[in-house]
């Protein structure tokens, strides 16, 4: 047990350091910094300058060997474009994205479930054909569009919700700020929830039917049935009992790629989240903060991963060798 | 004022904000404005960057010597008189405004104006290109400051309009006497934390996501009606009409072109517009032997007949009328309106003319047409990237058939930076309000401080020796004399093949009255309502 | 019993047609529609030259000043009249339609064509070899996945862009988007096709092939890889969808085909900014043709899955 924690830890740190290096050497193509860091006065010997400063110049292992010491560190370094330390940037902005994330997976999680057993058991019915085609203009469209047209709707025809932000919010503690606990921060959540979780919502319902369809052909579920049980009994305390643990390990591998797609629902909302503050950190090319932020999604997956791999081997160590055919 | 309330009591809190607090709940009238632009300040340090969005920013918390005002006029700010020396045409002499508080409360003196001008023009302040000519700034009495130049200097005074003045103690006491630093490793205390003269005083910072400002008391000019700020930037420019369209914005800066008449119609929410002294020019390298994106044999821009043909196939008319929607300056020359140096002929442009045009691509030797790419900012001026594809169907009618390479500002700059584009857009905007700014930086040859942005490559040592001299010259009848002599060459040479001059327009809701900016900084102490 | 002596055969149609797959295709009118919708579109973005009734990426043919005209209305300048009007270059936006359909279906066969090689290979090779080369591949598919799909596209998009000369940049931007869409698709094929060969490697039959003799490679090919082509035409219909979608979002953050030459995606980014402005048709129609392009072939791909699936007929 011990051993294959280990070997699981060290593959991890490995993976961590690959995302590293290849972040690293892709930052050397987005741009130059420099060249939006300052004004249009500045003579190009003063850019040339900044640039030494910075350390662009340094021969590309000692720029990844002086970030790698310090990333372990916890420092990131300061953002070239705010000035404000890396770290205290992005722990400022998560909160924002989290309560996001977390929010549309919940939605997604909840409505992809029922829509996924109700299509399921109802297969051929015209409202579970309605439900199966409506659901893909989810992922028939481009968030992005998606969004907008959200706003056009309810915020501007209608009305009833903020176009953008957060909303007003509270503090938790020390840092973690909070749009949950104030009816403006529950309001504004609730367009980008929708926009984020909807291409999820439909991967659940369609991974959660499958999953039914195939658990109630099983032998298991024949003999259920045989002994008498009602539809109810067996459709939800044995079907989709026996769903659930792939559709949430799915669900879990999930959150990391809502994050990551969170770039373009916070884009749209000027939600305050690590999304978009990647991609204004792209346009200025703000190397210390794509750095973080490509190196906590890392870490995020890795995590993650890590969890689900020590769970499948608590549950069952045959699969310790194998896993990730198991979970195409 | 609710929002303020929950927001004191996180840690994120700025040294003001508990007293602003107290003092919130006596304004009476309270009038808020919820401003949104489509970027926020980088930094509130008030030396750090010389850039549009956080000097606007900055104009609200800190104050300068002069201001300009929605004419394009210097107008006394901190400053109450300013001139040239009569015994010395080096020194100019400044009487500093008494009765001055900071924020802190403590009041503005000259060695603060003594030792703001110092760390602004001290590297790595990005306001240093300003000052590089002054030499030396001394105290004289209690409100006169004379600054000393390397000679004779007639229009510095236009360079002050965005160095603010903060206190040398609050920035000593904080570590931050020289601007800070990119490479320091650090957040410097001034980047998030104010201290200035100005009418608003900072609540609460977020960069990127909301700053509050409110009234400053002990201000020393007449009170604003407008006691609190709530500005937010909104990047996607959906987003941020949206704001406006559903209630949630009141002043919307970096309204897109196309929104502006819809807007206007729109009950409730008026636009005002006016002249932004920023110019949208194409411009070529005319100097190297052959071109790297090119198959043309030799250089085609070159060619003067070649650079007539493409001037003579714009049809500026149809861009003011299509991508701009009829919103900009179209004009031959790349200087705004109200900038020293400026004509009414330089504005005049001709009507394309497609035959003569082809006539010339024809003497020039390029009757079959060439290829080129065009490299173009698709997030830096209003519909760079739409301005560049009419440019490419325009170019396409007498031969020439254009690469489109649009892409972020990051990437576009130094391709001009290191003369690694042949044929670019740039806009450009004259802080100084002098033609000189222009001839420094795009016509002079590249050397030194000198024609860091010029893409052409163009380099001509008579012409180069003229523009030095704008410098030191003190007759400005003989100045500007000069000035339309060297317009007149750069007009004849064609070195760029201007567009438009920008016109700037802010949407607000109905009842509030804001005049446009020249510089693009309006001023929330002007806010008026009905 | 059917005599399947060569001159009873049936022909390939009517086998096909006879097929169980086909037979659940007549059944289902879901999937007829979604087959005629997208045809119709892939037939129209390839006969785009022919069916257009203007060259929208010819720039020599554009006049600015028909821009912004309404759908079937004269416009004010010029009086041309355009059947859906034209966007903020004066380009028809039929015609705009149909060349950005067949830019964004380029995009995406070629996209889903790149993924499918590339991870149907190294699935062959990880499952059939196993040992440490099939560890090392599993786990570059593992760090794969730690880099979303989104965000590696657009770094490849950057890193493409720095090695390009400047004068091919815009001719090589698609050929950079294909293999930046594709490159971030590639792993599910690979878990699927391994996961298959690791099964059917140890059946008799591959076991009888490989005692006689028979090449490595010819056994995947011959074998084993017929056995996978469900699954893998599962996830390549799905995945042309997505490969759509993900190069319209790729185009919201700035980076994809030039607008001069604009992807369906282009269409809806450039068109997203007149919606508040009056000009509704520059958004409408290619969202809208791109929402029928793409539910169709999800709808197909859905269809497809259930269909291949024995245990559901």
């Amino acid at each position: 047990m011990i051993a294959f924690i280990l070997r699981r830890i060290v593959q991890s740190v490995i993976v961590m350091l690959t995302v590293a290096i290849v972040a690293f050497a892709l930052f050397r193509f987005v741009g130059d910094p420099v060249a939006s860091m300052v004004g249009q006065e500045t003579t190009l010997a003063e850019r040339a300058e900044i640039r030494q400063a910075l350390g662009l110049n340094d021969p590309f292992p000692v720029q990844f060997f002086n970030f790698v010491t310090r990333a372990v560190q916890g420092d990131f370094g300061v953002s070239y474009r705010l000035q404000q330390p890396v770290m205290e940037l992005i722990l400022s902005r998560l909160p924002a994205t989290l309560e996001l994330a977390l929010v549309s997976g919940v939605l997604a999680f909840f409505f992809g479930v029922g829509f996924g057993v109700y299509t399921a058991l109802r297969r051929g019915n015209w409202l579970s054909g309605s439900i199966m085609t409506i659901s893909l203009i989810g992922v028939s469209l481009p968030t992005f569009l998606i969004g907008v047209l959200l706003i056009w709707v309810f915020a501007v025809e209608l009305q009833w919700l903020p176009s953008f932000g957060r909303g007003d919010t509270v503090y938790i503690g020390d840092w973690w700020r909070t749009g949950l606990l104030t009816e403006s921060g529950r309001a504004s959540l609730i367009l980008p929830a929708i926009t984020l979780g909807l291409y999820q919502m439909t991967l659940i319902m369609r991974l959660v039917r499958a999953e039914m369809l195939e658990v109630l052909r099983t032998d298991y579920i024949k003999f259920a049935r045989a002994r008498g049980l009602s539809n109810r009994a067996v459709n939800f305390g044995h079907a989709l009992k026996n769903t659930l643990v792939p559709v949430i390990t799915i669900t879990g591998l999930q959150m990391g790629s809502i994050i990551a797609f969170s770039i373009i629902t916070e884009t749209v909302f000027q939600w305050p989240g690590v999304g978009a503050l990647f991609i204004r950190s792209v346009q200025f090319v703000d190397v210390p903060v794509m750095a973080a932020y490509l190196m906590l999604i890392a870490l995020v997956f890795v995590v993650i991963n890590l969890i689900v791999d020590l769970l499948y081997y608590a549950v069952d160590p045959r699969l310790r060798v194998d896993r990730s055919s198991a979970r195409g | 004022m609710n929002t303020l309330l929950t927001k004191a009591r996180g840690g994120l809190m700025m040294g003001v904000a508990a007293s602003a607090l107290v003092l919130s709940g006596v304004v009476a009238h309270a009038e808020t404005i919820r401003w949104a632009r489509v970027g926020d300040a980088l930094t509130l340090d008030p030396h750090s960057q010389n850039e549009g969005p956080t000097h606007t920013l900055n104009h609200h918390i800190y104050e300068t010597l002069v201001g300009r005002d929605d004419d394009g006029e210097l107008t006394p700010r901190l400053a109450t008189e300013w001139g040239i020396s009569e015994d010395d045409e080096n020194v100019w002499v400044f009487t500093i405004r008494e009765g001055v508080m900071f924020h802190d409360g403590s009041e503005m003196t000259v060695d603060d104006v003594v030792f703001s001008i110092n760390r602004a023009r001290t590297t790595p302040s990005g306001m240093a290109a300003l000052h590089a000519a002054v030499e030396e700034v001394t105290a004289v009495d209690d409100t006169t400051v004379h600054v000393r130049m390397s000679g004779p200097a007639p229009l510095y005074v236009q360079n002050l309009t965005n160095t603010f003045i903060m206190s040398q103690a609050w920035a000593e006491e904080n570590g931050v006497e020289v601007a800070p630093d990119f490479a320091a490793g650090e957040e410097a205390h001034s980047v998030r934390n104010t201290n200035g003269t100005g009418p608003y005083r900072l609540v609460e910072r977020d960069p990127e996501v909301r700053t509050v400002l409110q009234v400053f008391e002990d201000h020393w000019d007449d009170a604003p009606e407008v006691t609190e700020i709530i500005y937010t930037p909104i990047s996607e420019a959906a987003t941020r009409v949206a704001a406006l369209l559903s209630g949630e914005g009141d002043i919307v800066q970096d309204v897109p072109v196309q929104d502006i008449a819809r807007l206007e119609q729109t009950e409730g929410i008026s636009v005002v517009r006016g002249p932004e002294n920023r110019n949208i020019f194409f411009s070529y390298d005319m100097t190297s032997e052959s071109l790297a994106s090119s198959d043309a044999e030799g250089n085609p821009f070159a060619s003067p007949e070649v650079r007539e043909a493409m001037s003579l196939a714009v049809d500026r008319n149809a861009i003011r009328q299509v991508v701009m929607r009829g919103e900009s300056q179209p004009s031959a020359a790349p200087l705004p309106p109200f900038v020293n140096g400026w004509t009414e002929e330089m504005h005049a442009f001709d009507d394309p003319d497609l035959e003569r045009a082809r006539e010339l691509m024809a003497e020039a030797g390029y009757g079959d047409g060439f290829t080129v790419q065009l490299d173009c900012p698709n997030d830096r001026s209003l519909n760079d990237e739409s301005i560049c594809q009419s440019l490419v169907g325009m170019m396409a009618q007498i031969g020439i058939n254009v690469d489109l390479n649009a892409q972020t500002r990051s990437l576009h700059f130094p391709l001009i930076e290191n003369w690694e584009t042949d044929f670019y857009l740039l806009g450009w905007g004259v802080p100084t309000f002098d033609s000189q700014y222009v001839f420094d930086f795009l016509v002079h040859t590249r050397e030194g401080s000198y024609g860091s942005f010029n893409g052409s490559r163009y380099s001509n040592p008579e012409l180069d020796a003229k523009i030095e001299a704008l410098a030191t010259m003190t007759d400005l009848e003989e100045r500007d004399a000069l000035i339309a002599e060297i317009w007149d060459e750069v007009m004849e040479e064609r070195i760029f093949l201007n567009i438009h001059n920008q016109v700037l327009a802010y949407a607000m809701r109905d009842g509030i009255n804001l005049d446009v900016h020249p510089e693009n900084q309006p001023h929330m102490a002007t806010v008026t309502f009905d | 019993m059917t005599d399947f002596t060569p001159e009873n055969r049936p022909s390939i149609f009517f086998r096909a047609w006879d097929s169980d797959v086909a037979y659940s295709f007549r059944r289902s009118p879901l999937a007829i529609t979604a087959a005629l919708v997208s045809l119709v579109i892939i037939l129209a973005a390839i006969f785009a030259p022919w069916l257009a009734p203007h060259d929208p990426f010819n720039p020599a043919s554009l006049n600015l000043m028909d821009g912004f005209t309404p759908p079937m209305e004269p416009n004010a300048f010029t009086g041309n009249v355009y059947w859906l009007g034209t966007d903020n270059q004066g380009r028809d936006v039929f015609s705009t339609i149909l060349y950005g359909a067949r830019i964004s279906l380029f995009v995406g066969f070629m996209a889903v064509l790149f993924a499918m090689v590339l991870g149907i290979t190294l699935g062959l090779i990880a499952g059939y070899r196993g040992g440490w080369l099939d560890s090392l591949l599993m786990r570059v598919a593992d760090v794969q996945l730690t880099f979303p799909s989104i965000l590696l596209a657009l770094l490849i998009f950057g890193v493409a862009r720095g090695f390009i000369p400047p004068a091919y940049r815009e001719a090589m931007a698609i050929w950079v988007l294909i293999v930046a869409i594709g490159l971030s698709d590639w792993v599910q094929y690979a878990r699927v096709v391994r996961g298959a060969t690791m099964v059917e490697k140890n059946k008799e039959y591959v076991q009888a092939a490989r005692v006689i003799g028979a090449h490595p490679t010819k056994i995947l090919v011959r074998h084993i890889l017929p056995n996978v082509m469900g699954p893998v035409l599962v996830i390549a219909t799905i995945g042309l969808a997505l490969a759509i979608i993900a190069e319209a979002t790729l185009s919201f953050l700035g980076v994809g085909v030039p607008a001069t030459q604009p992807s369906l995606g282009t269409l809806i980014r450039i068109g997203q900014g007149f919606l508040f402005s009056g000009e509704w048709w520059i958004l409408l129609f290619p969202a809208v043709t791109l929402l029928a392009l793409a539910l169709s072939v999800n709808l197909l791909g859905d269809w497809l899955r259930d269909a291949l699936n024995p245990r559901l007929r």
